[in-house]
């Protein structure tokens, strides 16, 4: 039983994970950048579902859906703004770039709502199911993240494999050159992407927020390295490759923290990550890319 | 773009030496005050509320000393919680003309700071910095809280006295100092008092976003007293995961806990029942002035007692220094070697405590205070 | 042909020594006539370990093309074994220059075996996910240097992984502190010793570039396939110019490690590799004088911005933004191009005029 419950809270964790990755493999997969902001975009998404709920009063859904536009908006901004320029050039300048959005963001967030911390009120309202005299808990939120990532990854897997939009944004992931060749909008088809990477990142924000209630101008970049790292486990640029990543990490922490040492978690995540690179050099799920001479 | 870059350079160089070289004149009437601290970065919540509890002192004090009174200039840097920023951050004020030195406000950047000001003789007063080893650093260098070890003690000798509990677990982040220090302090005591402590648990601050393993431990080993040093933000994921799992023992913290109860938007009722050591308490009345000052300066935020310690550490020194005679004119060695004769014997009284006194080494000694939250409010304990 | 090509490298090197030697006399002259500020004076040194740092990742990331994420994390093995060793001889070597060299070249071979441990999984991989193992590389060396206790008295050192393990004798001092780090250390890193660490980076670096060695390890990041078909081999200059890069690093760390009293393992984290990398991508891929500035640049410019009180680290966010778009974006170099050529025009058809009127 305890084993069990150890196994829920990483799997909890890793949803939250993994609805982050999701969003790091998407844009990755067709932009081909580490958009290291990504993890700040859902700070912002968190903050303005705080400020919608605490300080306008309205429900929580009205909050989540006020937080997808403005970090839509955001993020389609950012991209306009700060990577478009650079298409073409080398994919560290992007990199580089992308890290200076990244502090351009907490600062800003700094500004704005301050340095003290708020505190999340969970967007789930339901009570916790207990079993066996409350040995066994399984929280609302666990349910509802883990619930909210299946439907974003079946719905990005039928979004890219059946609609005209996904089926472009795959084309320009396996050959831009081509994909402009065949009459496809490159330019729109990354910002689309953008688009719905940040408007992920809202949902991811406001999981986390309700899992993890802490909320601060640093609270995305954290979890942003350790979605990165759980995308790259799955194969980043795989979308259920993402899903797999986030939950694994997620349990090999807490189960590292249970059997072995809270102390060494961190080692051990990173270690289980290169040997997992070590047998399988392109993640569990990514793609093996035959180079071309 | 070779050409854009060097013409940068040049300008950025100029710029660093002439904010160097920028050497105001002394003026007697007005002392001036220098401090760092984290204002930017994961932090900056602490560095920032120091900031602005000192800012109270200094508006207050001037205001008060009216034409011919002496006054106070004082200036804050930014050193981001990070022991290189702030000796960089600590040079800057000392070009300015720091003549003492009111901070760091947390420990790593405190240790890297101190060996400077003794060699500088600048008196330095940490507001916050609380490892034994700021202290023992220098003759010059004093402390406003309590030491780490020192205030694990306290709370392990209230745990008995006042019998809170059988089965004691811990959790502790164990890459901070200030935690670990806490942790060893009230193992220690609880150890010499026969406390029996079941569930040793911790995290790091790399892995601190999610704390349920931890709690469920503690649940576990059948804890019905959980002793948490560390700070407001970790306290808000413990106190929230344990309600969601129905568990609840007594929560105990130490004063960097304090703030848990008035950060936007948390829920007080979970934190109903939780005690926590800390020197300041906000519903006193004897406070409410500050904290109306301080609220009209951070947008109703209310103050926690770093805010209160940084207060607390202006007066002192600007005390201090009109009992002893320093002026504007004193220079920093001279009026260092003042305060420090005066804090042998000097007892202030403050936000944080009556009748404060300093050791030989710089600590301080204050009655430890607890409180406990009863509807929301600290009640003292 | 060839002679022409390799009197202008050897002129852009000369040109790259000349100017850090300048940059250091002229900062020694200002400092010995009092000029300088104690802000100013206390940049020197932590400057010269970032200029060593970034040459040092700009060999792994401009020349070799290897992106590395955890740069910072060599730097702390050598600034924590720099540290130690420092400690360890006070009592045998009185000079503190050789203390300093000996601890240096410690720190260094320290993070070059590691940079070489490291090396053996991560040059199986490539591009990304080379980057994510320095990371995770990086991650793991600041958890464990963070739960490290290293103790030193009269009977030697000792070392374990939890605070009570370590039983000192009297007289005994704690070296490392798990996550209170290394506290009370001595300062014994100057800025001439930074100075002549540059130099050596820079002599190493260059030297390593401009060798066969060096033309291999060009070839092998401008296309491998290409340079694995002509017989080169491709694992072992990566791992070369790995180590190197790592002992370096190492070198660095220790005279960091060694100018400041107090220095936690959480220092070398993400952000700092992060940091040293923006140097080097700021500077110019596989451009060495242009990191030395770009270093520079960006070390003070936080710095000298202290003024600006809440704005300074947005602002500096917007100009880092900017100056890379200014710097990379094919847009902006084709507006530059465009004025400098219609500039240069009209200066051509002026001096004409000029001409023809005389």
């Amino acid at each position: 039983m305890q084993v069990l419950q150890y196994l829920i809270n990483g799997v909890s964790i890793g949803s939250v994970y993994a609805i982050i990755a999701l969003g790091y493999t998407m844009v990755y997969g067709i932009a081909k950048m580490l958009n290291f902001a990504h993890g700040d975009v859902i700070m912002v998404g968190a903050y303005i579902s705080f400020c919608v709920t605490n300080y306008m009063g309205l429900p929580a859904i009205v909050s989540i859906l006020a937080a997808m536009v403005v970090c839509t908006v955001l993020g389609i901004l950012i991209e306009k703004l700060a990577y478009k320029p650079l298409r073409g050039t080398s994919s560290l300048a992007v990199l580089i770039t992308a890290i200076g959005v990244s502090y351009f963001l907490q600062n800003a967030a700094q500004l704005i709502w301050g340095t003290a911390p708020k505190s999340f009120t969970s967007i789930v309202t339901f009570k916790p199911f207990s079993f066996a005299d409350g040995a066994l808990v399984i929280t609302g939120e666990v349910i509802i993240t883990i619930a909210v990532s299946i439907l974003v990854m079946v719905g990005l897997t039928l979004f890219t494999g059946k609609t005209r939009m996904g089926k472009a944004m795959r084309a320009v992931s396996e050959d831009r050159d081509a994909a402009q060749l065949m009459g496809i909008n490159v330019n729109q088809t990354i910002s689309m992407t953008f688009a719905i990477g940040s408007a992920l990142a809202a949902i991811a924000g406001v999981l986390l927020c309700s899992t993890v209630p802490t909320l601060q101008p640093t609270t995305g970049s954290m979890p942003g390295i350790r979605a990165f790292t759980a995308a790259v486990i799955g194969g980043i640029g795989s979308i259920p490759g993402a899903m797999l990543g986030g939950i694994l990490l997620g349990i090999i922490e807490t189960f590292s923290k249970k059997y072995i040492s809270t102390e060494f978690s961190d080692a051990i995540v990173f270690a289980v990550l290169i040997l997992i690179l070590l047998v399988k050099p392109t993640g569990l799920l990514g793609k093996q890319v035959q180079e071309k001479v | 773009m070779k050409k854009f870059f060097a013409l940068m350079m040049a300008a950025m160089m100029v710029v660093a030496m002439f904010a160097g070289c920028g050497n105001a004149e002394a003026d007697a009437g007005t002392i001036k005050i220098g401090m760092t601290g984290p204002l930017t970065g994961g932090a900056a919540v602490y560095g920032t509320a120091v900031e602005a509890g000192m800012k109270i002192a200094v508006e207050e004090i001037n205001a008060a000393a009216g034409e011919d009174g002496l006054k106070i200039e004082f200036k804050s840097q930014d050193d981001e919680h990070d022991a290189e920023k702030a000796l960089n951050a600590y040079n800057t004020l000392k070009d300015w003309g720091m003549q003492f030195f009111a901070g760091a406000v947390t420990t790593a950047p405190c240790l890297s700071i101190a060996p400077s000001a003794v060699e500088d003789q600048i008196f330095m007063m940490t507001p916050s910095g609380s490892s034994e080893k700021i202290a023992n650093s220098g003759s010059n260098i004093f402390q406003m809280c309590f030491t780490d070890p020192n205030q694990g003690a306290n709370a392990a000798v209230l745990v008995s006295e006042k019998n809170l509990g059988t089965n004691i677990g811990i959790i502790y982040d164990s890459s901070d100092d200030y935690s670990k220090g806490l942790m060893q302090g009230f193992k220690d005591k609880a150890a010499e008092l026969g406390l029996n402590i079941v569930c040793e648990t911790s995290f790091t601050n790399a892995n601190s976003s999610d704390l349920s393993t931890q709690v469920t431990q503690c649940k576990d080993e059948g804890c019905d007293f959980v002793f948490l040093p560390f700070y407001a933000t970790e306290a808000a994921q413990v106190l929230t995961y344990a309600n969601k799992i129905g568990y609840e023992p007594t929560f105990f913290g130490c004063d960097g806990m304090d703030g848990v109860l008035t950060s936007d938007g948390f829920n007080t009722d979970l934190a109903e029942g939780l005690i926590l050591m800390t020197p300041f308490n906000p519903d006193a009345p004897e406070t409410q002035d500050f904290v109306a000052k301080y609220q009209a300066m951070m947008n109703d935020v209310v103050p926690n007692q770093f805010a209160a310690d940084g207060y607390d550490v202006i007066y002192a020194i600007y005390d201090a220094c009109v009992a002893t005679g320093i002026d504007g004119a004193t220079p920093a060695a001279d009026a260092c070697a003042k305060l420090e004769e005066y804090f042998a014997t000097y007892s202030f009284d403050g936000l944080t405590g009556t009748g404060m006194t300093w050791d030989a080494s710089g600590m301080i000694s204050k009655i430890p205070a607890a409180v406990i939250i009863e509807n929301g409010k600290y009640v003292a304990f | 042909m060839k002679k022409l090509l390799s009197n202008k490298t050897t002129r852009t090197n000369t040109i790259t020594y000349l100017v850090v030697t300048i940059a250091f006399l002229v900062m020694q002259i200002l400092s010995s006539l009092g000029m300088l500020g104690s802000a100013t004076k206390g940049y020197l040194v932590p400057l010269c370990a970032y200029i060593v740092m970034a040459v040092s990742l700009n060999l792994l990331v401009g020349v070799c093309g290897e992106l590395s994420l955890g740069h910072a994390g060599f730097m702390g093995i050598g600034a924590f074994t720099g540290i130690v060793v420092a400690a360890v001889l006070k009592n045998v070597i009185a000079g503190d220059v050789l203390r300093l060299i000996i601890a240096m070249f410690a720190g260094g071979i320290m993070a070059g075996c590691f940079g070489f441990l490291i090396g053996i999984p991560a040059l199986r991989l490539r591009g990304d996910y080379l980057a994510i193992v320095t990371l995770a590389f990086g991650e793991i060396l600041k958890n464990v240097i963070g739960n490290l206790y290293i103790g030193l008295d009269s009977e030697g050192l000792q070392v374990a992984f939890s605070a009570g393990s370590v039983e000192l004798l009297e007289g005994g001092k704690m070296l490392l502190d798990g996550p209170v780090g290394a506290t009370g250390i001595e300062k014994i890193s100057s800025f001439p010793m930074g100075f002549v660490l540059i130099l050596f980076t820079l002599f190493v670096v260059l030297n390593l570039i401009n060798s066969k060695e060096g033309r291999a390890i060009k070839a092998v990041r401008d296309n491998r396939i290409a340079a694995e078909s002509v017989g080169i081999n491709v694992t072992a200059f990566r791992m070369k110019a790995f180590v190197v890069s790592a002992f370096l690093a190492g070198m660095a760390g220790v005279l960091f490690g060694l100018n400041i009293s107090s220095l936690q393992a959480s220092k070398f984290n993400f952000n700092t590799s992060i940091n040293i990398l923006v140097f080097v991508v700021l500077g110019g891929m596989g451009n060495i004088l242009g990191s030395v500035i770009s270093a520079t640049v960006l070390y003070i410019l936080p710095e000298a911005m202290r003024g600006l009180d809440d704005l300074r680290m947005i602002l500096y966010a917007v100009v880092l933004i900017i100056v890379m778009l200014c710097t990379w974006s094919p847009g902006v170099k084709n507006f530059m191009d465009r004025i400098r050529t219609s500039i240069r025009a009209k200066l051509r058809k002026n001096g004409k005029e000029a001409v023809n009127n005389e």
